[in-house]
């Protein structure tokens, strides 16, 4: 027999204020079951949660029904106070008596009946719930992580070093990503590379770090603590564990113009290439694309230049598969070409943000020294473009880029310091300098290294004998403006890696209208993801910078920490559950399904002989969404907690009313 | 309107040299906040208003402020001075573009405010003091409208604001020397 409390909460004035709850609490005591009830001004606060554990021990409660706020509130509160007495958690439910009631209506007597409703609905749930006990799943406690760039870098480091084996997966031949490429780094100018590449190194040599670079993630399967991942392994044509990095295959190649992707296209490589100096691993690649062996069948140079024989024009892609209990994205990002706008044209001194990274950098095709690519000649006079395609909804990207601001404000200082006599100037719509120490890096560019900042966007560029005409506005000063510059630097937008979609689908993640990965929640729940498991680090998520990557990746490592200090996995028991015995296998339910939870039970008899195939939901993974049990053909699936018996049960108690 | 060449040409680069070197401040420092403007008494009476001034000068624009009535209206009332974030002393950039304005000849045909500036300090370097009726008056002869202003005359002469002799300095002395070496240092300079 049901002995159900019921406690009616004034929430202050929130409540009471519209619902008459002392004749409310008359009135639930008259519902059949409820054995005890009453109001309080503050269920919440502490002595309103010991009133509810000293009813449930002096009454002999069964089941208790708070009638307050919204469970996104308080039911975790109650369900402990609850908890604290004895009584199973999931024998509370609560009866939202404010946003549900008191806020929405003005009128008293229909609020106040209105109230009684909820609580007589949630009576006669309550009378039929299940006590019911978290799910444990046990897990692998290895995480996967998908890039190389310092987001992934940071990430495997931070897990790694905390004494966790790291699956590293990078797509191009070189983990580094685009800080490898950049020249030096706002505001503080330290050398990209040099920071950058004993982290790489440090990666290559960890001990608990599993690399694998020209290498995709190719299918995930599985869920929280229990992912199965298939990583396709692109056949270099190069055996790794022969290759020596002496690179005369890379200098015997004939092929060599080709655009390297390494320099933005700003420099060459040959089809059989190292990318960059310090590349880790430090191992060539065959670009079969561009190989003259794949495309004509005939060359073989390399494979005659290499004195270790390592040269394997037959590799084929491996797949290969690792169990991990947690995945962090950190696929990075891109930014645009320079040709948004036509009526910028596009011109070989118009180039991005990137490539003049790589003319500024040490490493770089022109060794540091700023040079035009129509010419070859330093330039005198450099326009950079900010917001070139970011902050246009009509043709480029609604969004801020985020770290153009800073870039370009750098390049105008970099190029100053290497071409004295030289001018810079940068249109831009707004600075936007939030970072530690980023504004008054923006006001030295400006005040000390002379670069002409002019406010607003530029209309249009074109070609004039030797130089570039940029036709803009000053609207500080309300004039139209025409300059003449040797090279125009566009701040195009930045944009998620290609194929990072693909990826989110792979993994069940939502992402938004531009590609950008979805966190779980803007504010609270920043580096995680609506599937379990599954975290977000860098510019994958949402346009960053480098100290704000580093930072994000080394929360993802410590929500992977934590995830894996556990023994086992503790999940809401929340879940769908099959009734073998009328199940009729038209496995509708994993068609719907978003998370794979359904599997095939076969059924079978002590002899071992099989009888039937069911559904059976991997109690790991469901969510508890009910999209299932709605799509059930044959009534078979039922939610804990929220069966079809307790749904009818609390229609009919609006029957009385 | 400043063109092209303006803004590109050293000619514009070297005007901003000169008037940051004159004035001793730093006008590329201005992010055009727009508090100078704000909290000016004369701004009103301004076609450019002080913020805008300094960003003519940011960009070299040099025949358009120049030309300016602006450079001459500003009373170095210093309030800007007080409230600015920059720490910038715009009374002193608005004297420099004076001189500059004087020197090269475009203060010359200006009946306004440059022209009572000239009156005002002929008549310091002759008495060490102004006489404000021969200052009117040689300021309405000059700018072709004697008759302007001319009904608040007696009013000021009730009060005793006017007077028909000029009175003199104690220590004209002291401000000849002062007007020399003003002179000198012009002579040194550009």
């Amino acid at each position: 027999m049901a002995r159900i409390g019921v406690f009616i909460c004034h929430c202050g004035e929130n409540i009471a204020r519209n619902v008459d709850v002392d004749r409310v609490a008359e009135a639930a005591a008259q519902i059949p079951g409820v054995a005890h009830a009453e109001s309080y001004r503050y269920m919440c606060s502490d002595p309103g949660q010991r009133k509810i554990r000293e009813a449930i021990v002096a009454q002999g409660l069964t089941g208790i029904v708070v009638a307050a706020c919204s469970p996104h509130m308080h039911e975790n509160t109650f369900q402990n106070a609850v908890e604290g007495a004895g009584l199973n958690r999931y024998l509370c439910e609560m009866a939202n008596l404010r946003e549900h009631c008191s806020w929405v209506h003005s009128d008293r007597e229909e609020a106040t009946s209105k109230a009684l409703e909820l609580i007589a609905i949630m009576v006669e749930k309550v009378k039929r719930n299940q006590p019911l006990a978290p799910i444990r799943v046990p897990m692998t406690k290895r995480a996967l992580v998908i890039g190389g760039g310092i987001a992934g870098i940071q990430a495997a480091l931070d897990i790694a070093n905390a004494g966790r084996d790291v699956v590293l997966v990078e797509r191009e031949p070189s983990i580094g990503g685009h800080m490898a490429q950049l020249s030096e780094t706002f505001p503080t100018l330290d050398c990209s590379q040099c920071i950058m590449t004993p982290r790489m190194v440090e990666v290559k040599n960890h001990p608990r770090i599993q690399l694998y670079t020209y290498a995709e993630v190719e299918a995930v399967d599985g869920y929280v603590g229990n992912f199965t991942v298939t990583i396709r392994r692109r056949a270099r044509s190069v055996d790794e564990s022969k290759c020596t990095g002496c690179g005369a295959c890379t200098q015997r190649c004939p092929q060599k113009k080709i655009a390297s992707e390494f320099d933005a296209g700003m420099g060459q490589r040959p089809a059989i290439f190292i990318p960059f100096a310090q590349a880790v691993p430090n191992l060539p690649v065959i670009d079969r694309t561009r190989c003259t062996m794949f495309l004509k069948g005939k060359c073989g140079l390399c494979a005659k230049a290499c004195p270790a024989g390592c040269i394997d024009y037959e590799q084929t892609d491996t797949l290969v598969t690792e169990e991990v209990g947690a995945i962090v994205m950190a696929t990075g990002f891109d930014v645009q070409p320079p040709t948004l706008y036509p009526e910028y044209g596009s011109d070989p001194d118009i180039i991005n943000g990137l490539q003049f990274e790589r003319l500024l950098s040490a490493s770089g095709p022109t060794a540091g020294e700023p040079r035009r690519p129509s010419n070859g000649e330093v330039p005198r006079s450099v326009v950079f473009v900010a917001c070139a395609g970011s902050r246009d909804p009509a043709r480029g990207v609604p969004y801020c880029s985020s770290i153009c601001c800073m870039y370009t404000a750098k390049h105008a200082l970099l190029y100053k310091h290497k071409v004295h006599d030289g001018q810079a100037y940068v249109f831009y719509m707004d600075i936007r300098a939030a970072g530690k120490n980023y504004d008054a890096f923006v006001h030295r560019v400006i005040a000390e290294e002379g670069a002409q900042y002019l406010r607003g966007r530029v209309s249009r560029i074109y070609r004039d004998g030797d130089q570039l005409v940029v036709r803009g506005a000053d609207t500080l000063s309300g004039t139209a403006l025409t300059i003449r510059a040797d090279l125009v630097v566009l701040a195009t937008a930045v944009t998620p890696r290609p194929g990072s979609d693909a990826l989110a689908q792979k993994l069940s993640v939502p992402y938004d209208a531009f590609g950008f990965a979805s966190e779980a929640h803007p504010k609270l729940r920043p580096v995680e993801t609506n599937t379990a498991g599954v975290f977000l680090a860098g510019t994958c998520q949402a346009p960053r910078d480098i100290p704000d990557t580093v930072a994000q990746a080394g929360g993802c490592a410590a929500k992977v920490l934590a995830l894996f200090s556990a023994d086992q996995l503790e999940r809401e028991p929340v879940v769908s559950r099959v009734n073998e015995a009328t199940c009729v296998a038209c496995f509708d339910c994993e068609r719907v399904c978003p998370f794979h939870a359904p599997e095939h039970r076969e059924l079978r008899n002590r002899a071992g002989d099989l009888l039937r195939v069911v559904s059976h939901i991997n109690e790991g993974v469901c969510a508890g969404c009910g999209l299932c049990v709605v799509t059930c053909r044959s009534h078979s699936i039922d939610l804990a907690g929220f069966s079809d018996e307790q749904t009818f049960a609390e229609i009919g108690a609006l029957a009385p009313f | 309107m400043p063109t092209a060449s303006d803004i590109a040409s050293e000619a514009a680069l070297a005007f901003r040299a000169r008037i940051e070197h004159l004035s001793g401040q730093t006008v590329s420092s201005c992010y055009q906040c727009g508090k100078c403007t704000a909290g000016c008494p004369v701004a009103s009476e301004m076609d450019t208003d002080p913020a805008r001034v300094m960003r003519l000068v940011q960009l070299g624009a040099r025949e358009r402020v120049l030309r300016d009535e602006a450079i001459w209206l500003c009373a170095s009332c210093e309030t800007c001075v007080s409230r600015c974030p920059q720490a910038c002393r715009l009374p002193r950039v608005m004297d420099a573009l004076r001189a500059v304005a004087e020197q090269d000849g475009y203060a010359r045909d200006n009946r306004g405010a440059a022209l009572l500036n000239r009156l005002f300090l002929a008549q310091i370097r002759a008495f060490g003091r102004v006489h404000e009726m021969s200052l009117v008056a040689g300021f309405n002869l000059a700018s072709r409208r004697p008759l302007r202003d001319v009904t608040k005359g007696p009013s000021m002469m009730r009060k005793g604001k006017l007077h028909l002799l000029p009175q003199r300095s104690a220590n004209l002395p002291a401000v000849r020397r002062i007007f020399e070496r003003v002179q000198e240092l012009e002579g040194s300079e550009t």
